[in-house]
């Protein structure tokens, strides 16, 4: 009797459940701290307004392009929001496999009124891309292993002399080459005019030559953090995310280095060819997770940049740390006295003839 | 039973020749046991060997070019590259129309960044263009609701355009407007068609691409701009006579229009697109539009060996382009390298596996077995740990005094690393056929050969060696065919020096998206496999491989 009431009151259950959550949407991130503060800040509390929306995860922003591509071929979009970068998205947008969004129409304004293309400002790229952060590729370096003058300039990553050890860079050309043009005398303004003739690309890798031996590339964010950690390397390239976690978090003899940060960005696509059900839906939680709050909600989790100006004031304090989160920002003004601008449409253009003569250039 | 003085063929009971008779038997058998494999034969061919091939089949496949500018193409026959200046007013104005088109459909970004693998900047100068192109075409629309306001009607077209029965059952769908019934589909009127080629080849896809998409019927949409655009062009060319031909309730308008077609002020297409960006008056954008014109492109397979297309034909590449032969050859000889380190390292240990105690042994299989149900990931992160600079190892040799604190050792993100870490990766996939081989050579063999007089040494070359053979074979084909697909291992440890071709396949795969290379150059691998595989067959023979 009791078994039969258990199994009644469980199926019962289940059911109500099954109605509750009548809709799945599946939100695709990179993982780690960095889902964990978009769940956090977006996620969380939007389910709890809407209980009747589920929000599952994926972890496949890397190969979003490619899974997205293949996706559409076979006619079948199991994704409803990818988070990826703005050098993807312009991929994902130009093989219209992302969705063109009406900025003005169907993001939340700021909370003065502001329409949102001016509220995101120059953080909008193209049509397809709903920025969230800015972060920025930077150095950290080892703070005993460099002696008593720290390296203040990207230009000492350069200096074998000064500062001698391995250091750890991405393995690919962005920032890189711009890093090596600049340290070789080239004004901020013309690196992409110089880059763009075979000559420059040749004084780039030349100039990359002269530390090449003394170089770790990396593929993944973590290497950089483990390698200063290991003491592998004494200074090296990562995202600023990582930096802080290492610095605040683990407490690591890990020192900030912004001179020439390389600003990017995060955000949202959605994917073209959703039905209309799921369309409305992605769209309701878009709107809410874009918002001014969120997206400055999302700095308590992690030291990214809020893409929307609006946001910026309202960056608090770190969640469990409870220290404050303004200063570790890339945009910050302390941080921000020299950022390198990276031109997302010379780099659409030149990626995979520049990746070419990279790997040539690597396997040397 | 059988007649013994019968001189023809033996026949069976009912009376066909026997041979026959069991050949037919011997197919219905065959038959049946092809049906019994049947559906595991169907589920590997449309699971397994179908999309490999499809993937493969996108090397050589180009048909986006003319697919998205098919009017373009047809027009940049005529225009010779070596000439040294760009293409004349005649293509400019077929893209024009096709540009606009594609531009409406969303597609062009598409080709642009298709041609973009071979030109680098034709993706934004595409991009850029499509931006600006529908200016051309709200010009001309402009100059013809000038002439006459009814061409701003969408039904004025569709009753130019499409033929009078699809006209009928279109206004009867109008009428009706019943939930879920589709607009009926469009079908062209067959003299405008002929009499306005360009118009009409773009009213169809505006009339599919509004019925694909749009929630209106064909006649309520708007006509794109690229519509006005053609029509000028086919009304500028079109015989008077061709144009009367045409029927229709606006059919009318035809004549007028042609007429103010004829007076309409000079318009020059290159000007306006070399407005839009520079960059169209460039012939080297024009020679790799040319160039990549055709269905079919042997273009990927030569980038994949470090050749390329040019107006010449087949040239090698600037050196600083050249990678790809040098990291197949390095794949080849390090996958090579690392199977001969497996074989030695699991020899011996696949002989103490078959020779020693059933539980000694037993205890001695777990340790082989478990490192290969350990994530492939943090073996290799494991030895990132041993070997790195500051690593284990280093540790150990410095504290031993055999290495000099500041000179220690690099092991770790280069071609060692790769090596070393692969190596253990892939043992057991060699020690486990070469055990299940061994297993089965009784030991009484190598103690006759013993007792007859051989030495240790002999006994084991002579007697013990050739049996194992068949077991090595299996165990070396495994290793040697993992190891050249391997990307993660050599990515993670390789450095620059460690890295094998399927890091290449793998970025243009998921970064690059450059499938069409990807699939030339996993051709090119598989090619090469299949080909050592033949070699092997033909000089160790492949009826020698055992698995067990």
């Amino acid at each position: 009797m009791n078994v039969t009431k258990t199994l009644l009151a469980t199926t019962a259950l289940t059911f109500a459940a099954g109605a509750a959550s009548a809709l799945d949407l599946t939100l695709v991130s990179w993982g780690g701290a960095y889902q964990t503060s978009q769940l956090k800040a977006y996620a969380e509390p939007y389910m709890a307004e809407h209980p009747d929306v589920n929000i599952i995860w994926d972890e496949s922003s890397a190969e979003a392009v490619a899974k997205l591509r293949a996706m559409n071929e076979a006619g079948n979009i199991t994704w409803d929001l990818v988070d990826v970068t703005v050098s993807d998205s312009i991929r994902l947008c130009d093989e219209g496999l992302a969705r063109e969004i009406d900025f003005d129409t169907e993001l939340a304004p700021a909370p003065d009124g502001t329409p949102a293309s001016e509220d995101f400002g120059a953080t909008l790229n193209n049509d397809c891309f709903v920025p969230q952060i800015v972060y920025s590729t930077t150095f950290g370096y080892r703070t005993d292993l460099v002696g008593d003058t720290p390296p203040t300039s990207v230009c000492d990553i350069f200096d074998l002399e000064k500062f001698p050890g391995k250091r750890s860079l991405q393995k690919r050309p962005i920032d890189n080459v711009e890093w090596a043009l600049f340290c070789d005398g080239v004004a901020k303004e013309e690196i992409y005019n110089v880059l763009s003739t075979d000559e420059g690309q040749a004084q780039a890798f030349a100039k990359l030559d002269t530390i090449k031996d003394q170089v770790v590339w990396w593929t993944a964010g973590a290497e950089t953090p483990q390698l200063l950690a290991d003491g592998e390397v004494v200074m090296g390239s990562t995202f600023n995310g990582r930096l802080f976690s290492a610095i605040a978090e683990q407490n690591q003899p890990i020192g900030m280095l912004w001179d020439m940060q390389s600003y990017d960005l995060d955000g949202w696509i959605v994917p073209a060819g959703l039905s209309e059900e799921k369309e409305a839906a992605v769209m309701d939680f878009l709107k809410f997770a874009t918002d001014t709050q969120r997206l400055a909600d999302q700095a308590k989790y992690i030291s990214y940049g809020p893409a929307r100006a609006s946001s910026a004031p309202l960056v608090g304090q770190h969640a469990d740390l409870g220290i404050d989160m303004a200063p570790h920002m890339p945009t910050d003004p302390a941080n921000a006295t020299n950022p390198h601008i990276y031109d997302y449409s010379w780099w659409a253009d030149n990626r995979d003839d520049l990746d070419a003569k990279f790997q040539a250039w690597l396997a040397q | 039973m059988s007649d013994t003085t019968q001189t023809g063929p033996m026949r069976a009971a009912d009376g066909t020749p026997l041979k026959t008779s069991l050949a037919r038997a011997l197919r219905r058998q065959k038959l049946r046991a092809l049906m019994l494999i049947a559906p595991l034969l169907i589920f590997v061919l449309v699971t397994f060997i179908a999309p490999i091939a499809d993937m493969l089949f996108r090397s050589v496949e180009n048909q986006i070019v003319s697919e998205t500018l098919p009017n373009t193409v047809r027009a940049l026959k005529d225009w010779d590259p070596k000439s040294e200046a760009s293409p004349d007013e005649p293509v400019f104005a077929a893209l024009a129309v096709d540009f606009q088109v594609a531009a409406e459909q969303k597609i062009h970004t598409k080709l642009g960044s298709r041609l973009n693998y071979e030109d680098p900047g034709i993706s934004s100068l595409f991009r850029k263009t499509g931006r600006g192109a529908d200016d051309i075409g709200k010009e001309f629309m402009g100059r013809f609701t000038d002439a006459d306001k009814a061409w701003k009607d969408g039904e004025t077209w569709a009753a130019l355009m499409g033929s009078d029965a699809w006209l009928e059952k279109q206004a009867e769908w109008a009428a009706a407007k019943e939930d879920g019934a589709r607009e009926p589909r469009f079908a062209p009127r067959s003299e405008a068609a002929d009499a306005l080629p360009l118009t009409a080849d773009a009213y169809r896809t505006f009339a599919r691409d509004t019925q694909a998409t749009g929630r209106k019927g064909v006649p309520d949409t708007k006509p794109w701009p690229a519509l006005f655009t053609a029509l000028a062009q086919d009304l500028a060319t079109a015989s008077p006579e061709a144009l009367a031909a045409v029927g229709g309730p606006s059919a009318g308008l035809l004549a007028p229009a042609a007429t103010a077609v004829a007076g309409f002020e000079p318009f020059s297409y290159k000007e306006t697109f070399v407005g839009i960006d520079k960059d169209w008056d460039k012939v080297s954008n024009w020679e790799t539009i040319r160039l990549y014109s055709g269905n079919y492109t042997p273009g990927y397979f030569l980038n994949a060996v470090d050749l390329e297309k040019g107006v010449d034909g087949v040239q090698t590449r600037p050196e600083q382009q050249r990678i790809y032969l040098k990291l197949f050859w390095r794949t080849m000889w390090m996958s090579m390298l690392i199977t001969f380190c497996c074989l030695l390292l699991g020899y011996p240990v696949a002989w103490l596996l078959a020779n020693l105690r059933a539980s000694t042994a037993n205890v001695l299989m777990i340790l082989v077995l478990l490192p290969f149900w350990t994530s492939l990931l943090v073996r290799t992160s494991a030895w990132k740990v041993l070997l790195q600079q500051q690593g284990v190892i280093n540790d150990i040799l410095v504290w031993l005094g055999l290495v000099d604190d500041a000179n220690r050792l690099v092991m770790i993100n280069n071609q060692f690393g790769t090596i070393v870490a692969m190596t253990h990766i892939l043992l057991p996939f060699m020690i486990l056929p070469l055990y299940s081989v061994m297993r089965t050579i009784p030991p009484s063999y190598l103690r006759a050969a013993k007792s007859l007089g051989a030495t240790n040494w002999t006994a084991f070359w002579r007697v013990y060696f050739p049996q194992s053979v068949p077991g090595i074979g299996a165990g070396a084909i495994l290793c040697f065919i993992l190891a050249i697909g391997y990307y993660i291992t050599p990515e993670l440890v390789g450095g620059t020096q460690g890295v094998f071709i399927s890091n290449r396949i793998a970025f243009h795969i998921s970064s690059s998206l450059n499938w069409g290379l990807a699939a030339a150059l996993g051709s090119i691998l598989l090619g090469a496999v299949l080909l050592l595989y033949y070699v092997y067959d033909k000089i160790v023979g492949i009826d020698n491989v055992k698995l067990g």
